[in-house]
């Protein structure tokens, strides 16, 4: 399901809007994740507290909503700029890439929790699109 | 067997005391069959699902939303046994509709972020564990009569 010029351009305008609480709607997402669906956390099972408020949550969550941000901005060739976190994801953290489907649909529920009137099912389907595409991108060196 | 916290119990029969069925459930179904197109070959009857508009206000979109949302409420009603409750439900959407069963996760997605976006910060994390948790239940025992 690749990205037309319309599910691009939507992305980087609602990106726009949305950059300012990149974070936070990073924090947001992923400590509902690891709430929400308690086997993601297996994979910081390193970290002490893995509660919506602690601060390493936070702190990732902002990573990942700047890597998301990245991707917005290479979303002509996803694969060439995701190639290295695609290297990290595949040979160190080995993440199961089901997971990444996870995480979208959590990215997306916080951003129509935080956005409710400009995250319609138009801006939905085609972020939801694009985070697809992420997520393959970042499993292509998988195997 | 499914064991529910309290707080589980009193989150969920919360959550489906304070939503309008008719705009929950259209708001659901329509974002589904605009998110998820394939969705749509389950609605040859529906009439114009040509594009997000005639999605959004078509009348039979939404009577079908308030019908999927007044079985959930079935299940809210019978927690303790959400198995047996569906097991009808289950036979009609395997023999009669045949609905691939991977979409009750899509629907089950697109209601989540629909009730998220209604319920904004009441919404916690620990709220939305114990939702997922009661659609994770659904989903399971709507594909349980499949062979």
């Amino acid at each position: 399901m690749s990205l037309s010029g319309k599910d691009k351009s939507v992305v980087a305008s609602f990106w726009d809007k949305v950059a300012p609480k990149a974070p936070e709607i990073g924090a947001e997402a992923l400590g509902r994740m690891l709430t929400a669906y308690p086997q993601t956390k297996t994979y910081f099972s390193h970290w002490g507290d893995l509660s919506p408020d602690s601060a390493q949550v936070k702190k990732h969550g902002a990573t990942i909503m700047g890597a998301v941000g990245d991707a917005v901005s290479t979303i002509d060739d996803l694969v060439g700029g995701l190639s290295k976190l695609s290297e990290l994801h595949a040979s160190q953290l080995r993440v199961d890439p089901a997971n990444f489907r996870i995480l979208a649909h959590n990215i997306i529920l916080t951003m129509a929790m935080f956005f409710p009137e400009d995250f319609t099912p138009e801006v939905h389907v085609s972020f939801e699109k694009f985070l697809q595409n992420v997520a393959w991108a970042l499993s292509e060196k998988y195997r | 067997m499914v064991v529910w916290t309290d707080f589980e119990r009193a989150t969920i029969q919360d959550i489906f005391s304070k939503i309008d069925y008719g705009v929950v459930g259209q708001a659901a179904i329509s974002r589904c069959l605009i998110v998820y197109p394939w969705t749509q070959r389950y609605f040859g009857s529906f009439g114009n699902l040509y594009n997000a508009a005639a999605i959004t206000s078509n009348p039979k979109v939404a009577a079908h939303g308030k019908v999927v949302m007044e079985g959930l409420e079935k299940a809210v009603k019978n927690l303790e046994n959400i198995k047996a409750t569906f097991a009808e439900l289950s036979t009609l959407h395997s023999e009669k509709l045949q609905v691939d069963p991977d979409n009750f996760k899509l629907l089950g997605d697109c209601l989540t972020i629909v009730v998220a976006a209604q319920l904004g910060k009441n919404f916690t994390p620990e709220v939305h564990a114990a939702f997922q948790k009661f659609l994770a239940v659904v989903v399971s025992s709507l594909r349980r009569q499949y062979y």
